[in-house]
């Protein structure tokens, strides 16, 4: 397997997506070729990190502004639609 | 190296329940729905807004507009992927009004310069989020998502932070899943690449400049 094939399938691999046998000779190209491993494992910490960060957490006090401004809208909406029929 | 393990959902039933009940009138039923979700909505409206006003007006835009055409959801796909393709609709819109210049599509397949080869590949610390502080980290890592085309980021946002499957993404962008599959490989790698140069090893064993 070249390392451009590997990197096609890094993907599906990262994402568990794999038959066996492709899987095997993912990993036996991995087991080798330390570029792809090195590529492979910085790959997944990119998404653990991203997936982890609690990056644009919605804090409390805008929650609670944001869901009355909405359920005020959708109070509107229904009592609209009660008066048209 | 083991695959990453997916985000476990909520019940899919107790959902339909609460659509059923909202579309009978009962706007408490929705409220829950809201509650469940806005995070969500919120997290992702602002990865591709990059901006939290707008953030803040696509969360309302969203709901109201999933209140309004709640008769509309057929419960062929979750709830939760019907709202996120509304959301996502609604960011977009918001994006192109602050960027008239430049073309914001979802079809849009992006060659980059970067695009995926990859040219950094040192190592990395083995704990790289703790080489910053949490502040730190926030700011590097949206700054560096920041610098993806929004298609890019989207898919990545849908599939990596929110978990969905990529069924599920390829659903809500109406895009088809070798799409869905070559944007998520091309922004993964991309964001690898940005990220190397804050969380590689470096000499001094510390990781930090």
């Amino acid at each position: 397997m070249k390392c451009s094939e590997f990197l096609q399938e890094l993907t599906n691999y990262l994402d568990g997506a794999l038959d066996d046998r492709t899987k095997s000779e993912l990993e036996d190209h991995l087991a080798w070729c330390h570029n792809c491993y090195v590529v492979c494992d910085t790959t997944k910490k990119t998404i653990e990190i991203y997936r982890d960060s609690e990056l644009y957490e919605l804090p409390d006090d805008l929650r609670g502004r944001l869901r009355s401004a909405i359920m005020t809208k959708c109070q509107q909406h229904k009592k609209k639609g009660q008066e048209s029929i | 190296m083991s695959a990453i393990q997916p985000k476990v959902g909520e019940p899919v039933t107790e959902e339909l329940a609460l659509v059923q009940a909202a579309k009978g009138g009962d706007v408490s039923a929705f409220e829950d729905l809201v509650k469940r979700y806005d995070r969500n909505v919120f997290r992702i409206a602002q990865h591709i807004t990059q901006n939290r006003e707008d953030a803040e007006d696509v969360v309302q835009d969203a709901f109201l507009k999933a209140y309004s055409n709640l008769e509309q959801f057929q419960g062929q796909s979750k709830f939760y992927t019907w709202l996120v393709r509304i959301a996502v609709n609604e960011a977009l819109m918001k994006l192109r009004r602050r960027r008239p210049e430049r073309t914001v599509s979802l079809d849009e397949d992006v060659k980059t310069e970067e695009d995926s080869v990859p040219r950094e590949i040192a190592d990395w610390s083995p704990n790289p989020e703790q080489l910053y502080k949490q502040a730190e980290l926030k700011e590097i890592l949206s700054k560096t998502i920041q610098g993806l085309p929004p298609s890019f980021r989207t898919v990545f946002v849908l599939r990596d932070v929110e978990g969905l499957s990529t069924e599920e993404t390829a659903d809500a962008l109406d895009l088809s899943i070798p799409a869905v599959k070559s944007r998520l490989l091309r922004a993964r790698l991309q964001l690898r690449e940005r990220l190397s140069k804050y969380f590689q090893k470096r000499e001094s064993g510390d990781g930090k400049k």
